[in-house]
């Protein structure tokens, strides 16, 4: 006789306690360290997409999509630098390190960067000269650690970027876990091989913005002023943090919202620390606005940018340009279908990875493995890159073009408004089909 | 042969930090050049950095932040106090402080010998990566924090937190240590280490038994995480 189906027991989750958060109690139970993770965060936050762009019609003239020029070209580093850095887009690429990415990785985005005509930064680990052959617009980072700083590095770079934080970690000090800490990259940072890497969050040679208008000075005589200073901040405390880089000196601030990504930072870092990218680009500008430097000074934002509806929205809301991380090592092949029994091995799956910190990267991106890296083929990999950011370029163009304008930096506030009530107080634009920003009123 | 040129001057008095520096940067390779003495610093900031040739710096007088920072080759002489971060990020040559040094002295140095005279302040050693440092007085606290690479000689006493989070540096110090930070211990002077701390000391010009200093180093406990050590991190 057949068995009749009898209802199972009735499960019922808990908001407090979800499998997820059971599973990393008893995770954290059994290990007694927290969880070390790559990628950014994935928690749901207000983004650009709560933003949408008001196309022109009666009352403003659009641009024709083949036959009317849009351009793009952006100038960093015209405050004090004899040679600023010219960029053909408005799209740049983060600093990662080597270490944390493998040499063709890099390699890989210096190709990239240099056939779209934009510049790509190095990253907590010092420079390659691999790095330094394949892209023509090279930013050279200055990080808490030093690891690999040299004046020689700072003389071949072409721009300066002083790292203070990070999105994904404002206030945290760097890591790499020792899986990665191969020979080279040991010699590189002057570390045992292995060890796992701990460096610190703050600079070892000054503190607070008295210090670090000095220290911008000092890079500037080490380097004959020849280059533009940068000065990147994880997003929190926004608009001081832009205000006092500016009094320091800066040519151009970077702002990275809490979306900016990471190759290995503790997860209660990532998700629960700095503010999203959408309020921090707002802040920076006012900042800038309330000095009288806004395009004066650059900024550059980034954190989370996918897309050129991202790109167009943050130059709208005052940003010079954007920096891309996370995007780039996604154009690059990193989460790519391949190699699935890998990710399988790693306890994870194409298109939710997260494990940069593990040193096996499936894709041959985030991993020093010299038989992982084979895995990626630098030519294919740079015009991927190639391709992404110059789709992400033609779409910011074609919704410039749609608001009228004739440079995407001509985009401005008054070509948004707001999706939800959050994002139009955190933008400062007004809440779609109202005037109404919240906190402010009417807009205008 | 024909005599040595005479040292060039420089009155910072009258002449700018950017042209003192514009000036050593163009000193052309292989010059006869070799010698410039920086009067009236009065603890100006940046003086003689980023220099890559073998050349003789004097400064006579006080400086103020990143004194000889990044140096490469050159030989620079401090006749006086030296500011924050003097020798920053040395990569080569000889700094020598024949005064006290402010905190964060040779802080990230990778190479060549920084002499400091007198007492160091806080973070001496900070981050270091390959840079040799012997103080003839007394360094502050948290003196050689993250020093990777290199060796800190202390004359005199050391503050507290010495050597925190160390990773391979070797510390040689020959009077009392306030405390020893995470990770960093009190280990055997060996006869390599007693050959290589005689060789500093008369480097730097000190005239010190080596059989009188303590050598401390890591106890590499923190080079992988381990729950037991939480209390560290
Ligand atoms: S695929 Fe590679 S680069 Fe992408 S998240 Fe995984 S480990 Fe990192």
């Amino acid at each position: 006789m057949e068995e009749k189906p009898t209802a199972g027991p009735v499960l019922r989750e808990s908001a407090t306690f979800p499998p997820r958060v059971v599973a990393e109690v008893h995770r954290a139970a059994d290990e007694g360290v927290y969880e070390i993770r790559g990628f950014g965060a994935k928690r749901r936050l207000p983004t650009f997409d709560d933003l949408v762009l008001l196309g022109a019609s009666i009352s403003r003239y659009p641009l024709e999509g083949y036959r009317e020029r849009c351009d793009t070209d952006v100038t960093i580093g015209t405050r004090f630098a004899k040679r600023p850095v010219h960029l053909k887009i408005p799209v740049t690429i983060a600093g990662m390190s080597y270490g944390s990415l493998g040499t063709r990785a890099k390699g890989a985005l210096g190709q990239a960067a240099t056939m779209l005509g934009t510049s790509t930064t190095t990253g907590d680990g010092g420079m390659t000269d691999e790095e330094r052959a394949a892209s023509k617009t090279l930013v050279y980072q200055v990080l808490p650690s030093r690891y690999g700083m040299s004046p020689d590095d700072l003389r071949r770079a072409d721009a300066i970027e002083v790292v203070v934080g990070q999105g994904a970690k404002p206030g945290g000090g760097g890591m790499l876990l020792g899986q990665k800490v191969s020979e080279r990259v040991a010699a590189m940072r002057d570390l045992p091989v292995g060890v796992d890497q701990r460096s610190a969050s703050r600079h070892p040679d000054w503190t607070g913005p008295d210090d670090l208008q000095i220290k911008i000075e000092e890079l500037r005589e080490v380097t004959d002023w020849q280059k533009p200073v940068y000065v990147k901040v994880g997003a929190t405390r926004v608009k001081y943090d832009v205000m006092l880089a500016v009094k320091a000196g800066a040519d151009a601030v970077v702002v990275d919202g809490m979306q900016g990504g990471t190759a290995a930072t503790q997860d209660v870092f990532i998700e629960n620390v700095g503010i999203p990218t959408l309020p921090a680009v707002r802040l920076a500008v006012e900042a800038l606005q309330e000095l009288d430097m806004h395009r004066k000074v650059q900024l550059i934002v980034s954190g989370g940018i996918r897309s050129g509806a991202d790109v167009a929205k943050a130059l709208a809301l005052g940003a010079d340009a954007v920096s891309i991380g996370v995007a780039a090592l996604l154009a690059l092949g990193c989460n790519r279908a391949e190699h699935v029994a890998d990710y399988r091995a790693l306890g994870t799956a194409p298109g939710y990875c997260h494990h940069c910190h593990t040193g096996r990267c499936p894709v041959g991106v985030a991993t020093t493995d010299p038989a992982l890296e084979q895995r990626l083929d630098v030519d294919v990999a740079a015009r991927r890159v190639r391709n992404f950011v110059s789709t992400m370029v033609l779409e910011t163009t074609t919704l410039a073009r749609a608001c009228g304008k004739s440079h995407v930096r001509n985009l401005e506030p008054e070509d948004l408004a707001a999706l939800t009530v959050e994002a139009a107080a955190m933008a400062r634009v007004p809440l779609a089909g109202t005037d109404w920003i919240p906190g402010w009123g009417k807009s205008g | 042969m024909p005599p040595a040129p005479a040292a060039e001057e420089f009155d910072l008095a009258t002449v700018a930090i950017r042209d003192l520096n514009a000036a050593l940067h163009a000193v052309p390779h292989g010059t006869n050049r070799r010698h410039f003495r920086v009067t009236n610093p009065r603890g100006a900031h940046s003086i003689a950095v980023g220099l890559t040739e073998p050349v003789q710096v004097d400064v006579m007088g006080p400086t103020g932040y990143y004194c000889a920072g990044m140096n490469k080759n050159a030989t620079i002489e401090i006749h006086g106090h030296a500011g924050p971060g003097v020798a920053e990020n040395i990569m080569s040559g000889v700094v020598r402080v024949r005064g006290n040094a402010s905190q964060y002295a040779a802080a990230s140095g990778r190479g060549g010998l920084v002499i400091i005279e007198g007492d160091a302040a806080t973070r001496c050693g900070i981050s270091m990566k390959g840079v040799d440092i012997v103080v003839g007085g007394s360094v502050g606290a948290m003196s050689a924090f993250l020093a990777q690479r290199g060796t800190l000689v202390v004359l005199g006493d050391a503050g507290e937190n010495l050597g925190d989070s160390l990773y391979e540096a070797r510390i040689f110090v020959r009077g009392k240590v306030a405390s020893l930070g995470g990770d960093c211990v009190a280990k055997e002077m060996r006869a390599n280490h007693l050959a290589k701390l005689d060789r500093l000391l008369k480097a730097a010009g000190f005239d010190a038994d080596p059989g009188s200093f303590t050598r401390y180093g890591s106890a590499r406990k923190l080079y992988h995480f381990h729950a037991d050590q939480a209390d560290h991190y």
